[in-house]
């Protein structure tokens, strides 16, 4: 893809991504040695989509980060410091131990909001921010991410509906990585195309490959500029692939091998050094040169989280309310009359261009068109369930119901399993290694309708 | 100066602080040209226009989302819920994204949330809800329920200039009901401090909202039976004020909490165990409390009215109480 990027920024694009993923390694291995509080996220594969699309931002705009972006957080101006002391729940941290892994933030300077654990919530909130930014005449693009899991999540809708009536500068990136947890994108949603999700609150989108950073970056940047000259929001979907369990507890063994291996064929960091030397933008001195530097500052930042303190447990009911420990005053950047009266003053009525009347549908049309032009995609029809799909044959494989928290890697569960198994005759035992992972979906994956 | 009603002081409120800082504004459902469901906004879209009185699509979540999300770039806003009900919408959004947001990293949210609450005008049981209790259980917000004119305007100026998330809830059934003078100059009412509404020396009466005028006519039966109760009026649910409660009970010995919200896990029960704590053996008397009953409010009139506290329930309540 044809890029606006000097060679310089086109490097630094390698170098947030290098260091995003070098990151991430350290962290898997500090939480193999119990080094970590809680959790780690692992955006493996994920870093072109954090990369590209915040490199798109100006210092001005405003992001807030989603569990896989760390990338974004390194682009916007956090150090890696702050993300291992967050983690290991240092008093260095900048939430100074009271929440971990990339749910911090900066107002002031960076402008990141932090988000919280319940998805889709950031999206109302970013609305709010663009919404403000325009107010008071900032003119800031606001950004944020959402997994395809979380585009079911109810904020979602209602955040994009509210920023499509508000005309929000809002630019909202789908990472569309195939699983939410161990639910593979199919069984969440009835789309092809996460983008066609923007289609029914009148959002302009784009789907990028999201494994291309500079094809990301190009969607973005447009989309940015878009945002700013007031013709947001405009959802990005970035098709991609988690290639980690949902967090380092989980082996995702539901991920059928040869999807991971099909995709670590399209790995972005091996693409994009390979782009880098075809169009001999580096050399190999080059590259060893920015390798370096990322293995001297994750080393010097790394030890300054392992040699930090954790936090003294006199701070725990410290910082609930606001004690006047803040200032808030908005930036102005449009003459405050503007909003005030008289200047403020509005005809209190509504004009209505037509009148919501009722428009056949045109002749030649598809027939999955109905009414006022609303456009629906012809879905496979539904296999009523019968009874005797309802009530598996004597000896038929009957999918186990795991418990929750429980997997196929627990061994008393294995045995509790094989246990039963010997007792109910006709049950399969618990399949082990083979056969049964790598196909987590039934042929007919309605067929079970109505035992749920 | 004449006489106005609460929703009356709620909207001479509001006009006020967006007059007085143009980083105030507000956003709900219906509120901009048609003025809100019980018209506490009505003239604030002809005065301060479409950009500072924003009317939303029917999405709770949405309005506190971007409320938070205008709170962090210095906007004070004020979000309506057009019935307090709809809050359970949001419940997400305000317990675990705007109330943490200050302890977590940080970021102040002053914004306010606002909404008739209550019942008493037959609104069954999704218009007549008292949720402030899921609230007082969250740590980072404020929680603000007047019972008169005067208060509501003082308080709401006070919850718009707060640096943290204050939930202002207006009883429905005092917005017309309550009348008196109020001063049209700038005032403020402290969160956080109760008020002694009527002294006395026979026992104190703890109350908030429309309870807290139910609990003021059964102290004045009261008073012709000889029996001098002491009325208190939270106003602030949370943070609460601890020293006019024990102050007033070490004064009295006998107290008796009065509540609309229903009685398991109203805030009766975290006032006794207070009052246990710190003034145990100042007390003559068990606790007594007058509240709800552990039901959705109902629809029919015969229903709600033995669902709310009443002054008969309150005085019988004293008079058991002062048998002590």
């Amino acid at each position: 893809m044809p890029t606006r990027l000097t060679h310089e920024q086109q490097l630094e694009l390698y170098y947030f991504m290098q260091l995003n993923r070098q990151l991430e390694d350290r962290l898997v291995r500090l939480f193999r040695q119990n080094k970590i509080v809680g959790g780690v996220y692992s955006s493996l594969g994920q870093e072109a989509i954090s990369v590209g699309t915040s490199y798109a931002l100006e210092p001005r705009d405003w992001l807030a980060p989603m569990i896989r972006n760390i990338g974004a957080l390194l682009v916007k101006g956090f150090k890696p410091r702050d993300i291992f002391t967050q983690h290991m729940a240092k008093y260095t941290s900048p939430t100074h131990g009271k929440d971990g892994t990339s749910h911090f933030g900066d107002l002031k300077k960076l402008h990141v909001v932090s988000p919280i654990s319940m998805l889709g919530d950031l999206i109302p909130v970013m609305t709010g921010v663009a919404m403000a930014g325009r107010y008071l005449g900032q003119k800031i693009v606001a950004m944020t991410w959402i997994g395809d899991g979380g585009s079911s999540t109810g904020a979602f809708h209602e955040g994009l509906n509210f920023a499509a009536t508000q005309s929000a500068p809002f630019v909202l990136v789908v990472e569309n990585n195939q699983w939410a947890y161990s639910t593979p994108v199919s069984r969440q949603v009835p789309l092809k195309n996460l983008a066609n999700r923007a289609k029914a609150y009148g959002v302009e989108s784009r789907i990028v490959d999201g494994n291309d950073v500079l094809a990301v970056y190009e969607t973005s940047k447009a989309a940015v500029e878009e945002c700013r000259a007031g013709r947001g929001p405009i959802l990005i979907e970035a098709k991609t692939m988690r290639m980690k369990g949902h967090a380092q507890h989980d082996p995702a063994e539901y991920v059928p091998k040869e999807m991971l291996e099909y995709w670590k064929t399209q790995d972005p960091i091996a693409r994009y050094e390979k782009y880098l030397t075809e169009n001999k933008i580096w050399d190999a001195a080059k590259k060893s040169e920015i390798d370096a530097r990322i293995e001297r500052e994750l080393d010097a930042d790394q030890k300054f989280a392992e040699e930090s303190p954790m936090p003294p447990p006199e701070i725990v009911e410290h910082g609930v309310y606001c004690e006047g420990c803040h200032t808030i005053e908005a930036e102005w950047r449009r003459p405050k009359k503007e909003v005030t009266p008289p200047l403020s003053n509005a005809q209190s009525s509504w004009v209505v261009s037509d009148f919501g009347n009722f428009a056949p549908i045109k002749p030649g049309k598809e027939s999955t068109e109905g009414g006022n032009g609303a456009e629906s995609q012809p879905r496979p029809a539904l296999k009523p369930p019968s009874d005797a799909e309802a009530k598996p044959e004597a000896g038929a494989e009957v999918p186990l119901r795991v418990p929750f928290g429980r997997g196929p890697k627990d061994k008393a569960f294995v045995r509790e399993t094989q246990e039963q198994a010997k007792e109910t005759r006709g049950r399969k035992q618990f399949p082990k290694g083979h056969g049964h992972h790598g196909k987590p979906f039934p042929k007919e994956p309605h067929g079970k309708r109505g035992k749920r | 100066m004449p006489e106005i009603t609460m929703l009356e002081a709620i909207r001479e409120a509001l006009f006020e602080e967006m007059e007085r800082d143009p980083a105030v504004v507000t956003l709900g459902e219906d509120i901009g040209v048609y003025g809100g469901a019980f018209k506490a906004t009505e003239g604030l879209f002809a005065k301060f226009g479409p950009e500072r009185v924003i009317d939303t699509p029917i999405s709770e979540t949405a309005i506190v989302g971007a409320a938070c999300g205008m709170s962090y770039l210095g906007l004070r806003p004020v979000a309506e819920m057009q019935f307090i009900d709809f809050i359970a919408c949001c419940f997400n959004q305000v317990t675990n994204f705007v109330a943490k947001s200050h302890y977590r990293w940080g970021a102040p949210v002053p914004m306010v949330l606002r909404g008739p609450s209550g019942g008493g005008v037959h609104g069954g049981p999704f218009h007549s809800a008292n949720p402030e209790m899921y609230f007082v259980h969250t740590p980072g917000l404020k929680v603000v329920y007047p019972s008169t004119a005067y208060d509501a305007k003082g308080l709401l100026k006070s919850a718009i200039r707060d640096n943290n998330p204050v939930l202002f809830f207006e009883h429905k059934f005092l917005y017309r009901r309550v009348k008196e003078e109020v001063p049209k100059t700038d005032y403020t009412v402290p969160i956080g401090k109760a008020v002694v509404r009527r002294e006395g020396r026979h026992m104190t009466i703890l109350s908030y909202a429309a309870a807290a005028v139910t609990a003021l006519d059964a102290a004045t039966v009261l008073a012709k039976e000889g029996i001098e109760a002491e009325v208190i009026d939270l106003r602030t649910l949370l943070p609460l004020d601890r020293e006019t409660i024990i102050a007033s009970v070490k004064k009295t010995n006998r107290l008796l909490v009065v509540h609309e919200d229903t009685r398991t896990g109203g805030i009766a029960g975290e006032i006794a165990a207070i009052v246990c704590e710190q003034a145990f053996f100042d007390l003559d008397a068990p606790i007594a409390r007058v509240t709800g009953l552990d039901t959705p409010v109902p629809y029919a009139p015969t229903l709600e009215a033995v669902f709310l506290p009443s002054v008969e329930k309150v005085a019988a309540a004293a008079r058991e109480l002062a048998k002590y």
